[in-house]
């Protein structure tokens, strides 16, 4: 073969895996890289979506890290909510899963019971805790006050709104626990076999046989986690909204993260910054934060938990 | 068991880091700003008009006066689109387009001010000037303040909201109170006296004053006192005000005479929603509330047996010569900069806001105070004698409204903040509050230039 046949033959090579990789080229220069670039180029900018922006350097970060009062208590409600509500979502999820694989009857109903919440849209169940959970006529408190028990303040108390954020998420734990329970059929049982007749204990098991198994399950179940919490939205937001009474105000200013910034998350503050407030340089600050947050959960969990495949 | 190699590991990273970074937003808007006032009036023309009514009988109102505008210029189409909120006018006069506002109309005057500023509505002085409009002698002062920002004229008002006293006849009678009070003296005195407690709750309240008792916020309560919020120079002159601090103290020790804040909270939370059937005032919780016009007509239109009067909100004892002013707010409306048919538009601005029969017809359907002098005036207003109360709160010279800020209502926010936590006892140092409060308005306002 001539070399320039060989050269020829390369091109057309290339262009063929370039065709093949056009679509994927496509979306991730168009949804990921083009935003991404413009997020950071708006940082640095004056834009109100008015004006052409305008350069201003560094500080909208001055301004996000040292003048916006939200800022950190977001940043600490949201490091709350990914520690706590993930790790609990996981843990009762997992345990939900291995309850309801042993259900030798009616398993289905329990099934259909534990999914079926997280169907519900989440403006409606988060209405729907806001009633039961009211402190001052709810269900919930009524109960408690019969029996003696303390009665919180729920989403209105700051000490509790996260907690209360926490029990709605466990409510909807029904994709984790269908997640954990088909990844729970896929464990050999031979293995659990070998494993008791080593001497193993219903821990050692779970140990050393199903974690193992679960692991990209697991690893999967905290990404998507850290990722769902970093996108925390709509159940804070209407959450406070409700609780505070201020729906439907003649114009009078909304308090964020009612009560007293408890339930803020950082894609609240994007939001009212990026389009109530029209900064979008100091919006575009917060969105790089929540990136490089993810970024570092993400690396994190990938490398403690070896990626996305189970130990052989 | 062996794991994957570093090589391989390190890759998965990459990808997963790669999906996460989705996570990354951005806006890359591209609003344009470019419009005109070269469009004849006189030409077939529809325009657009956005507005955040959304009752049936709201949008049965404003269509009435649509009709009528439309019979008065033939030419003229008018396409309606109700229950607006900010959010969107301000989303769509950025983005512009052929299905972008002609005409928009806003409740919430936090947000004139950034409507001027960025020039998102067009300045209608001129446009007034060509009418033979007087702005200073068509409109109230409050009206005419929260409508502009720094000399930019670019909304009008719409109908107003003044804020007064509502109280309980039947608690007032059983209390042996004869007559509304006048001075906060009397107010917390009254409070007390119709307040009756049970267990560690009460059976009624006598007066609401925590910040998210619905009505009583900040600035509603510091109208009288009449701060002054700015300086000319723009900057926060919150630290420095005696009205805004006396405001605090007087909110506070209401707060602690009537039970404390946490006792007063866990009454609250007993509450019905505001703008519904279960409104404390409508269900007798609470015997007396600080509320606009509209309260009146939810009532009349609702269940509620409640028996109320109506008398201006309470001036500090060393006011009492002011006795009548009140907080006053209002709807407001503008022509988008980007409209190609402002000619036109400014017609329908123009007889919506400054047509007597117009505004009065409106102002009685939907239980809200006229807005202009000519229309406060007319006999054709609704006479009921609570209503009156309110129509003398807006004429009285005293009354005051929140300036505009290049932000909105930020400073607003800020100072809520600091009321929350004075009255719930997480900040006792209040001018320590009031300092930072200055700061952080200052850093909001220098952020948005």
């Amino acid at each position: 073969m001539t070399s320039t046949s060989l050269a020829a033959r390369r091109r057309r090579d290339a262009l063929r895996t370039l065709a093949f990789l056009s679509p994927w080229l496509l979306g991730t220069g168009l949804f990921f890289l083009y935003p991404l670039v413009s997020t950071a180029y708006f940082s640095v900018m004056r834009y109100d979506g008015f004006a052409p922006p305008r350069f201003t350097g560094l500080r909208n970060w001055e301004f996000v890290f040292q003048s916006y009062p939200f800022f950190w208590p977001a940043m600490r409600n949201t490091v709350w909510l990914v520690l706590v509500v993930v790790t609990l979502r996981m843990l009762v999820g997992l345990a939900i899963g291995m309850l309801v694989i042993r259900v030798k009857r009616g398993g289905g109903l329990f099934r259909t019971l534990y999914y079926a919440p997280y169907l519900a849209p989440p403006v409606a169940g988060t209405l729907a805790f806001v009633f039961l959970l009211n402190p001052g006529t709810g269900p919930v408190n009524v109960i408690l006050g019969h029996l003696g028990l303390p009665q919180p303040g729920w989403f209105n108390d700051p000490a509790w709104s996260k907690p209360a954020l926490t029990l709605l998420a466990l409510w909807g734990i029904g994709d984790l626990m269908v997640i954990f329970m088909a990844a729970l059929l896929d464990v050999p049982r031979e293995q659990y076999e070998a494993a008791e007749l080593d001497g193993a204990g219903a821990f050692n098991r779970f140990r050393f046989v199903t974690v193992p198994h679960l692991r990209p399950i697991l690893v999967f179940a905290a990404v998507t986690g850290v990722i769902a919490m970093m996108q925390y939205y709509t159940e804070p937001f209407v959450a406070g909204l409700v609780a505070s009474g201020q729906i439907g105000g003649s114009g009078q200013q909304v308090e964020p993260g009612y009560p007293a910034g408890s339930t803020l998350t950082l894609p609240q503050l994007v939001y009212n910054l990026g389009f109530q407030r029209f900064d979008i340089g100091a919006a575009c600050v917060i969105a790089l934060v929540l990136f490089v947050l993810s970024m570092l959960f993400a690396v994190l969990l990938m490398r403690r938990g070896s990626g996305f495949l189970a130990e052989d | 068991m062996t794991g994957p190699t570093p090589t391989r590991a390190l890759r998965r990273t990459g990808a997963a880091v790669a999906a996460v970074a989705a996570l990354a937003l951005a806006s890359a808007c591209t609003g344009s700003t470019s419009g005109g006032a070269n469009d004849d009036p006189n030409a077939e023309t529809t325009i657009t008009f956005w507005h955040g009514w959304s009752a049936p009988s709201e949008i049965k109102a404003i269509q009435g006066n649509i009709d009528a505008f439309e019979k008065a210029h033939p030419n003229i189409h008018v396409k309606a689109v109700s229950n607006i909120t900010d959010d969107k006018i301000n989303q769509a006069l950025r983005a512009g387009g052929p299905n972008a506002p002609d005409v928009v109309s806003s409740f919430t005057t936090d947000n004139v001010g950034e409507f001027c500023g960025s020039r998102a509505f067009v300045d209608l002085s001129s446009f007034m000037k060509k009418s033979g409009i007087d702005a200073a002698s068509t409109f109230p002062a409050p009206q005419l303040a929260y409508t502009q920002f720094e000399g930019n004229q670019c909304t009008l008002p719409l109908l107003s909201d003044a804020y007064g006293l509502y109280y309980n006849k039947k608690s007032f009678a059983d209390a042996g109170i004869s007559a509304p009070p006048r001075t906060m003296s009397e107010l917390k005195a009254d409070a007390l006296k119709l307040t009756k407690t049970k267990g560690d709750g009460y059976a009624q309240l006598g007066f609401m004053p925590n910040y998210h008792g619905y009505e009583s916020v900040v600035s509603h309560f510091a109208a009288m006192w009449s701060p002054t919020y700015f300086n000319d120079d723009g900057t926060s002159n919150v630290a420095k005000d005696p009205g805004l601090k006396a405001m605090y103290l007087w909110q506070k020790d209401l707060v602690d005479s009537l039970g404390g804040y946490q006792r007063l909270e866990r009454y609250r939370n007993t509450f019905g929603d505001e703008f519904g059937s279960k409104n404390p005032f409508m269900t007798g919780q609470v015997a007396m509330a600080i509320d606009g016009e509209w309260r009146g007509g939810m009532i009349d239109d609702s269940d509620s047996d409640v028996d109320y009067g109506v008398a201006p909100f309470p001036v500090p004892d060393d006011q009492a010569a002011q006795y009548g002013k009140g907080y006053i707010s209002g709807t407001v409306i503008g022509i988008a900069s980007t409209s190609k048919k402002q000619n036109a538009a400014w017609e329908l601005v123009r007889y919506l806001t400054t047509d007597t029969k117009a505004v009065v017809d409106f102002a009685n359907v939907i239980h809200n105070v006229p807005s202009t002098q000519d229309s406060l005036a007319s006999s054709d207003v609704d006479q009921n004698p609570a209503f009156q109360e309110f129509i003398k709160i807006a004429q009285n010279q005293d009354s005051n409204t929140t300036p505009s800020s290049p932000n909105g209502g930020a400073y607003q926010l800020t100072l809520q903040n600091v009321g929350y936590d004075y009255e719930s006892g997480k900040n006792t140092d209040l001018q320590g509050a009031l300092d930072k409060a200055a700061e952080q308005i200052d850093a909001d306002i220098a952020q948005s230039q």
